[in-house]
This record gives structure tokens, C-alpha cells and sequence, in this order.
């Protein structure tokens, strides 16, 4: 099980209390697309994904990724039982989604690189630290099902 | 693969961050040591504490050495062959420690630059120093 400090729980609390999930899920998963192009792949029914514009602009990635980004709401509220709280995530993502478990990290590295062009200075090295302890524990509860 | 506009981009950005190399330099390495501890290990010798004489010139020269590569993207062999030897012979940092450092410097980048990281940016810088990051550790084996 995964030990999380005062200081960690607040952190992580404090960080969601003041997100515009809006602006920040859309823009986590256009970067995503953006910086990572392959990922594009799980995305063909999206419509205009042809350069950094079409996808910066286009309705459905944007609502796709603030869909996403409140699915870590649960995590949020269930801290010490992640991996339980996304069994059913994982197994989606894995038989129905088929999507590859790396993918994970790449968005996570995106949603953190978000954040901190948000938060800026206030994103400091223990904050990050903190904040990717979390995403780390997310990332590994959506692969656990893949079989 | 490096196309000419990212090129420019990214010398773009190395331009502006050259007076700031000491403080995206150290703040990047902070990072690094908050999120990776066991990147610490090879500063067992040094005082790496934020704030630190050695951790300001620490980051600033390695911030300089990224922006004398990103001068001549074409030519990182040639630029960085000194350092080449210098990280396969006596630093013999195990590479995927670059990675890391790389990561950290990505987030360094945005939190200075805000929304002027924007995601082709973040994209270019990714693709230079994973460029970069390869070709210091080709002197290794």
C-alpha cells in the first residue's frame, strides 16, 4: 500500500482545489498528441487531427480531456486505495480501449508539464516531487489488469 | 529527427534562457534531486542544497554547454566530443540519468516560460535533448 504524508495529501488536495479542468485536461491531451504524434493513433474518430493547430482546436479532444482529467478525481478522493478505485479503468483500457500501458506516462508527463506552466515558481521541486509520486501510483493501477 | 523550424525554436529559447542559465540550471537540478533521489548519489562530494555556490554553478554550466550545442544542432558530435569523453571516462553517469535530467528540465522550461512552452516548443526541446542526451553517451561502450 502506498504511505502518503500530511504534507503529500495536501499537496495533491491543494493542487485539484484550484484546477480550471477545462482549460488544463484540454490542454494536457493536446500537448500529449502533440509532442507524442503516435498516440494520435487511439484517436482516429476524433476528427482534424492534421497539425498543432486542427488539434488545438478541435471540440472533441478538448472535451475528451476533461473527461480524463476528472477521472483522477476518484483517485484524488480514495488516496490510499488507488489501485482498487481504477480496477474497472484498467480493465477497460485494456480489453476494450487497447491501449498501450506506456501511454500513461506520456500523458502523465504532459498533464505535469501543464500544470507547472500553470503554477510556475509555486510548482516548486517538492511540490513536483509530490505531484509525481501521485501520477506514478495512477499510472501503475491502470496497467495492473492488463493480461 | 530535428526539422529547420525547431531548429530555430529551440536556439530561439537557448537564447533567452542564456542570462537565466544559473537559476533554470539549479532549478532543474533541484528537481531533479527531489523527484529522483538516487540522482544524488554522484554529488555525495558536493553541498547540493538549494541555494548552494555549487549547485548555482553546477546548473549554470551545464545550461551553458546546452546552449552551445543547440548553436550548431547539426553538429552535436563535434560540439559535445570533449564532453563525450568526459561522461563515458570520468563521470560515467549511467545515462538513463539523462533522461531524468532532461524530464526536469522540460519543467523547469514551462514553469519559467509559462504558456510560452507551448506544446511545439515542449515538442522541439524533447526532441533536442533526447538528441542531445544520446549523443553524450556514445562514448560509453
Amino acid at each position: 500500500m502506498v504511505e502518503w504524508s500530511d504534507q503529500e495529501r495536501s499537496i495533491i488536495n491543494g493542487i485539484f482545489a484550484n484546477l480550471d479542468y477545462e482549460d488544463v485536461g484540454a490542454k494536457a491531451l493536446c500537448r500529449c498528441l502533440i509532442v507524442y504524434p503516435w498516440t494520435q493513433r487511439y484517436f482516429g474518430s476524433f476528427g482534424n487531427l492534421y497539425n498543432a493547430e486542427a488539434i488545438k482546436t478541435n471540440p472533441n479532444i478538448a472535451a475528451h480531456g476533461v473527461k480524463i482529467l476528472h477521472g483522477l478525481d476518484r483517485a484524488v478522493k480514495n488516496m490510499d486505495n488507488i489501485k482498487a478505485t481504477y480496477a474497472e479503468l484498467s480493465v477497460l483500457h485494456s480489453e476494450k480501449l487497447h491501449v498501450d500501458p506506456d501511454n500513461f506516462k506520456l500523458l502523465s508527463d504532459c498533464l505535469t508539464i501543464v500544470i507547472a506552466s500553470r503554477l510556475g515558481s509555486n510548482f516548486t521541486p517538492e511540490t513536483q516531487a509530490t505531484w509525481q509520486k501521485f501520477l506514478a501510483v495512477v499510472v501503475s493501477a491502470l496497467g495492473k489488469q492488463y493480461h | 529527427m530535428l526539422r529547420k523550424k525547431e531548429k530555430a525554436l529551440i536556439q530561439e529559447i537557448w537564447d533567452k534562457m542564456t542570462p537565466v542559465a544559473e537559476e533554470i540550471g539549479s532549478d532543474a537540478l533541484l528537481r531533479m534531486f527531489a523527484c529522483y533521489p538516487g540522482t544524488k548519489t554522484y554529488f555525495s562530494h558536493a553541498d547540493i542544497s538549494a541555494g548552494s555556490p555549487h549547485l548555482r554553478s553546477h546548473g549554470k554550466k551545464i545550461v551553458l554547454a546546452i546552449v552551445e550545442a543547440a548553436k550548431d544542432i547539426s553538429h552535436l558530435t563535434v560540439t559535445l566530443a570533449p564532453l563525450q569523453t568526459f561522461h563515458a571516462y570520468q563521470l560515467r553517469i549511467d545515462p538513463t540519468n539523462f533522461k531524468l535530467f532532461s524530464h526536469c528540465m522540460l519543467v523547469a522550461l514551462a514553469c519559467h516560460m509559462g504558456d510560452d512552452f507551448t506544446p511545439t516548443a515542449h515538442a522541439a526541446m524533447d526532441k533536442f535533448l533526447s538528441a542531445f542526451a544520446a549523443v553524450l553517451a556514445e562514448k560509453y561502450r
